[in-house]
């Protein structure tokens, strides 16, 4: 039994859905504030955040930094384009694995459900002209190197 | 449980997070396609692709054969599925974020400082 919903729309959408025993206050709190965050956005058993810098501020950024026990880590930047508290954020976020990722859209919605919050994140993921864009900038040469130290890291 | 370790899992992730390695993912599944072939639409050159490939390879998703001075590459059978399964893995990794989250909004739900 899943309470989560993942489904895609087109080549460049993911839309996910989950509902929480919470206010959309509470939810909403919990998506903006670094101590909160640093409990439960950490993917794939193993992996902790030792590092956590938001400023929920529309055109505010954020930094999140993961690791695990094996010594690998990663990052993630993003900057909030909207946040409208406690039902909607905006935001646009790329990781670097450890080479810059393109930039993912996101808007996130909180809204009442029952006693508890209806979530529904829609991501947008960049486009084929995007990517070649991003990669006719210059960015090969310290791609190069970086790919080589992912493989050594996975 | 699921079969696959969890360093794979791990590996197959991150090599699944880059758009770029997706859509090299994407063009294999119309067919076994050379370096050449695979470099071609991304403006990229042979050994930045060479890159590419090698993580796939290292998380299992593609096979690479040598013919006389071309390699093929195709997709492993865990690679038919990949896209799939990339969305499997970000599946995973949200419902354990969201599981984590429910026992975090447990905790705030408790008063702390009754007024």
């Amino acid at each position: 039994m899943s309470k989560m919903t993942l489904t895609t729309e087109g080549d460049r959408h993911i839309l996910v859905t989950r509902r929480f025993a919470a206010s959309p206050e509470a939810v909403y709190r919990a998506h903006t504030d670094p101590a909160l965050i640093q409990k439960w956005l950490l993917g794939p058993d193993g992996w902790t955040m030792p590092s956590c810098e938001i400023d929920p501020r529309p055109g505010g950024s954020f930094r999140y930094e993961w690791a695990n026990d094996k010594g690998a880590g990663f990052h993630l930047t993003g900057e909030f384009e909207a946040l409208e508290p406690f039902s909607r954020i905006v935001h646009v976020e790329r990781m670097f694995l450890p080479d810059r990722t393109p930039d993912n859209h996101v808007e996130t919605r909180f809204e009442p459900d029952g006693s508890g919050t209806l979530m529904t994140m829609r991501m947008t993921l960049p486009d084929e002209a995007t990517r070649k864009a991003m990669l006719s900038t210059g960015m090969e040469h310290g791609m190069e190197a970086s790919y080589a130290r992912l493989e050594t890291m996975i | 449980m699921p079969h696959a370790s969890p360093a794979r899992l791990d590996a197959a992730f991150l090599a699944l997070a880059d758009p770029t390695r997706r859509a090299i993912l994407t063009r294999l599944t119309h067919g076994e396609a050379t370096v050449m072939e695979l470099a071609e639409p991304f403006a990229m050159s042979q050994p930045a692709v060479s890159r590419h490939l090698k993580v796939l390879e290292g998380a299992g998703l593609i096979t690479r054969r040598a013919e006389g001075t071309r390699r093929h590459c195709r997709l492993s059978k865990a690679g038919v599925e990949s896209i799939d399964q990339w969305l499997g893995l970000l599946r995973r990794a949200l419902e354990a974020n969201y599981d984590r989250l429910d026992e975090v909004l447990a905790g705030m739900d408790k008063p702390e400082d009754p007024k």
